[in-house]
C-alpha cells in the first residue's frame, strides 16, 4: 500500500470525502472527453466552413478570425446529408457529453482548493491554463445550450462568441491532454474497469491513495460503488441522448424527443414540417409577398423580372432534400419543386458554367437576409429556387413564393422569400 | 481486487529507488498534489552529475516543472491569446465574466447545492429508518438503497432541468412559439412527467429487488439452520 511519504501538515480535515475518488475515476471520464471534445471541435469547425464565410461578408460572422479560418474550404454540395449528420452529431454530443463533463469536474474538485494555492511559476501556469481549460469548455457548452433554446442572453452575438471561444477552449485542451495524458494512462491501468464493474457498495475502497491530490485523506464509507458512479453518469447521457436525438432524427422519432427545442411538429400536411422563422417574426405578410411579388435575376447589366406565373411555367424539377439547421434540429427530406438555380442564371446570360450567386430575400431585417452561393451550389442540379413543397405550393412560413434549396447547406443558407438573384455577385451592391 | 496496488504505480513507496519515471520529462506537468517539498524527489539522488543536469535542475527549481510543461503551456498560451482577443472584441468585461463565471460554476454554485441536498437527503433518510439487519455479508446497508433509489432519479430529473432549464422556464418567452410556431408552455409538464416515470421506475426497481432479497432470505434461511 501507498502510505503518503509524509504526514498531512496540520488536522484540517478535507471536506473531500468520497472514497471514489481517485485518479483512475477521473481518467475514465478525461478519456471519454477526450474522444468526445475533439470531435465536438471539428464538427463546430466544419459548421463554419459550411456558411462558406470565406466567399462573402455577409456570410461571415467572424470576420476577425484571421489565421483561425486556416482550414476553410469550399464547402461541397455531396453528400447531401453531410451538414445534416454534421449538426446533429455536434448538438446531441454536446447535450450527452454535460453529464461526463460535470462528473469530471466534481472528480477534480479537492484540486481547486488544494494548497499552497501556487506552488511555483509553473504551477501557476498551469493554474491558468486550467481556468481557461474549464471555463473554455463551459462557455461553450453554456453558450451552446442557451442558443438551441433561442436564449439569447450571452453578451453578444452566439457566432464569434462560440466560435472564439472554442478555440480559447482547445488552445487550453491541446496543452491539457499533451501534460495529463501520460498520467492518464497509467491511472487507466491502475484499476481493472472489468473487474471494477462487477465491484458492489460494499465492497467499494479508496483508491490507493497517491501524489495526485485526488484520493480523500479521510475517506467516508462508500454509498454507491464506482460502477454505480460510472453508471448513473451513463444513465444520464442516455436520458439526453433520448430526450433529445430524435430532433435531430426526424420522422416518427421525433415525438421521442420530449425536451428537446424541436420535439414537434409545427402542423401536419405538406407544410407541416419545421420553422426556422415564421413570417410574421420577420414582418412579412401578402402585401410583401402577394400579387405584386416579382423576383429579379441579375448579372452584371442584364437583369429580368419575372412573375410567379412566368416562374411556374419554366421546367420545374424536383429535389428530396432536408432542412438542417446548425441548432441542431433537421427535418428528414422534403420533396422541393421548382426551378434550378442554373436555369435562372442561363436567363440572364450564363449559359453554362455559371458563377455563384448572390441571393436576397424580401425580408427587410436580421441575419442571413442575404447570402453569398458558391458556382458548386448553383451548378449542382439538386439546387432549386422552389415554388412548391411535398406536393403544394409554398406556405407563407416556408418562403412563399419561392426558396432557396441547395444541397448540404446549412438552414439559414437557404434562403426563404427570395426577392432578387445576382449572379456573379457576393455582397450588396457589388459588381457582377 | 479492486484494491489491489497498481501493477505499475508511478510514485512506489520507496523514495530512494529512483523511481522509473524521474527520467521521464514527458508527464512531469503532474499537477502533484504532494506539496512543495515533495518535488525535490523528482531529482534523482543516485544519478550522476551529467554537463545537462545541473542547468536542468536549476530550472526545475526556478520553474517548478520540465521545461516540456514550459514549452508546451507558452505553446498553448499562444492560441488561446489570438482566439481571447477576437473573442474579447465585444463587451468584453461581459464576456470576461460569463467565461470566468463559468469556470467557476460548477465548483461553486453547484457543487455546493448538489451536495447540500444529497446530505439533506442522507439526513432524511437516516431519520426516517433504523438500519434494518443486513440481509447478508453482501448486502449494504438498506438505508444506502433507499438513498441511492432517491439520488437516482433526482440526479436525472434535476439533470434534465438543468440542460433544458431555458425550455422549461420558458426564457426564450413569446419568441420561442412566434418563430417556430410550437407551444412554449410544452416542456414544464413534460419535464414533471419524466421526473414522475422516473421516480416511479426508481421505485419499482426498489420494491422489486427488496422483495427477491426477502425471497432469498427466506430461501437460504432453512439450509442455513
Amino acid at each position: 500500500m501507498n502510505v503518503p511519504r509524509r504526514p498531512p501538515r496540520s488536522a484540517w480535515r478535507s471536506p473531500w470525502r468520497s472514497p471514489l475518488r481517485g485518479p483512475w475515476l477521473t481518467s475514465v471520464f478525461g478519456l471519454v472527453l477526450l474522444c468526445g471534445l475533439p470531435l465536438l471541435f471539428l464538427t463546430g469547425l466544419l459548421s463554419y466552413a459550411a456558411y462558406n464565410p470565406d466567399l462573402s461578408p455577409v456570410n461571415d460572422k467572424t470576420p476577425a478570425k484571421g489565421l483561425l479560418g486556416f482550414y476553410l474550404f469550399s464547402w461541397p454540395t455531396h453528400p447531401y446529408w453531410l451538414y445534416r449528420v454534421n449538426q446533429g452529431v455536434h448538438v446531441t454530443l454536446g447535450i450527452v457529453l454535460v453529464p461526463v463533463l460535470l462528473a469530471k469536474l466534481w472528480s477534480v474538485i479537492p484540486k481547486l482548493f488544494a494548497l499552497p494555492p501556487v506552488r511555483s511559476l509553473g504551477h501557476a501556469l498551469d493554474r491558468l491554463s486550467l481556468l481557461l481549460l474549464v471555463g473554455g469548455a463551459l462557455f461553450e457548452f453554456l453558450t451552446g445550450l442557451l442558443n438551441v433554446q433561442l436564449d439569447y442572453v450571452f453578451p453578444g452575438s452566439f457566432y464569434p462568441l462560440h466560435f472564439y471561444g472554442a478555440w480559447v477552449f482547445f488552445g487550453a485542451f491541446l496543452a491539457h491532454v499533451a501534460l495529463r495524458l501520460p498520467r492518464m494512462l497509467r491511472a487507466l491501468r491502475s484499476l481493472d474497469l472489468r473487474a471494477e464493474l462487477r465491484t458492489p457498495t460494499s465492497r467499494t475502497r479508496p483508491e490507493p491513495r497517491d501524489d495526485s491530490g485526488l484520493v480523500a485523506t479521510a475517506p467516508a464509507a462508500p454509498t454507491m460503488s464506482r460502477r454505480g458512479a460510472l453508471g448513473m453518469v451513463g444513465l444520464g447521457s442516455l436520458t439526453l441522448l433520448v430526450v433529445t436525438a430524435g430532433q435531430s432524427i426526424g420522422g416518427p422519432w421525433r415525438r421521442t424527443a420530449v425536451l428537446a427545442p424541436r420535439g414537434r411538429n409545427p402542423g401536419t400536411g405538406p407544410d407541416g414540417f419545421q420553422i426556422n422563422k415564421t413570417a410574421a417574426s420577420v414582418h412579412l405578410d401578402d402585401r410583401d409577398l402577394g400579387a405584386a411579388w416579382r423576383l429579379t435575376v441579375a448579372a452584371g447589366d442584364r437583369h429580368v423580372t419575372l412573375t410567379l406565373g412566368e416562374l411556374q411555367a419554366m421546367t420545374q424539377y424536383r429535389s428530396a432534400l432536408p432542412i438542417a439547421c446548425v441548432e441542431g434540429w433537421s427535418t428528414q427530406d422534403q420533396a422541393w419543386e421548382g426551378v434550378r438555380l442554373r436555369d435562372l442564371a442561363r436567363l440572364v446570360g450564363h449559359a453554362t458554367d455559371p458563377p455563384g450567386v448572390f441571393v436576397q430575400s424580401v425580408q427587410r431585417s436580421g441575419s442571413f437576409r442575404a447570402v453569398a452561393l458558391r458556382a458548386n451550389q448553383v451548378r449542382d442540379p439538386r439546387a432549386l429556387l422552389a415554388l412548391r413543397v411535398n406536393g403544394a405550393p409554398l406556405s407563407l412560413d416556408h418562403g412563399y413564393p419561392a426558396r432557396v434549396i441547395v444541397p448540404n447547406a446549412p438552414g439559414v443558407m437557404n434562403t426563404k422569400w427570395v426577392g432578387r438573384l445576382t449572379f456573379g455577385a457576393t455582397d450588396f451592391g457589388s459588381p457582377a | 481486487m479492486s484494491t489491489a496496488p497498481p501493477p505499475d504505480d508511478p510514485g512506489g513507496p520507496d523514495p530512494t529507488g529512483g523511481s522509473g519515471d524521474s527520467g521521464d520529462s514527458g508527464d512531469s506537468g503532474d499537477d502533484s498534489g504532494g506539496g512543495g517539498p515533495g518535488r525535490t524527489r523528482q531529482t534523482p539522488a543516485p544519478r550522476p552529475p551529467g554537463p545537462r543536469a545541473r542547468p536542468a535542475r536549476l530550472f526545475r527549481t526556478l520553474y517548478g516543472e520540465s521545461p516540456f510543461h514550459l514549452l508546451a503551456l507558452l505553446a498553448s498560451f499562444a492560441l488561446c491569446g489570438y482566439a481571447a482577443d477576437r473573442l474579447l472584441q465585444g463587451d468584453w468585461w461581459a464576456i470576461t465574466e460569463w467565461f470566468v463565471g463559468a469556470a467557476l460554476i460548477h465548483d461553486l454554485v453547484l457543487v455546493p447545492l448538489y451536495g447540500g441536498a444529497d446530505w439533506l437527503l442522507h439526513r432524511g433518510v437516516g431519520k426516517w429508518g433504523r438500519a434494518a439487519p443486513p440481509d447478508g455479508p453482501e448486502r449494504s446497508d438498506p438505508r444506502i438503497a433507499v438513498v441511492n433509489h432517491i439520488r437516482v432519479p433526482a440526479f436525472l430529473s434535476l439533470l434534465l432541468l438543468l440542460v433544458y432549464w431555458p425550455s422549461i422556464a420558458q426564457r426564450a418567452g413569446g419568441y420561442y412559439a412566434a418563430t417556430t410556431r410550437l407551444d412554449a408552455s410544452a416542456f414544464l409538464p413534460r419535464w414533471l412527467l419524466v421526473t414522475a416515470v422516473l421516480f416511479a421506475a426508481s421505485g419499482l426497481l426498489f420494491a422489486l429487488r427488496r422483495w427477491r432479497a426477502a425471497a432469498r432470505t427466506r430461501r437460504a434461511g432453512p439450509t442455513q439452520e
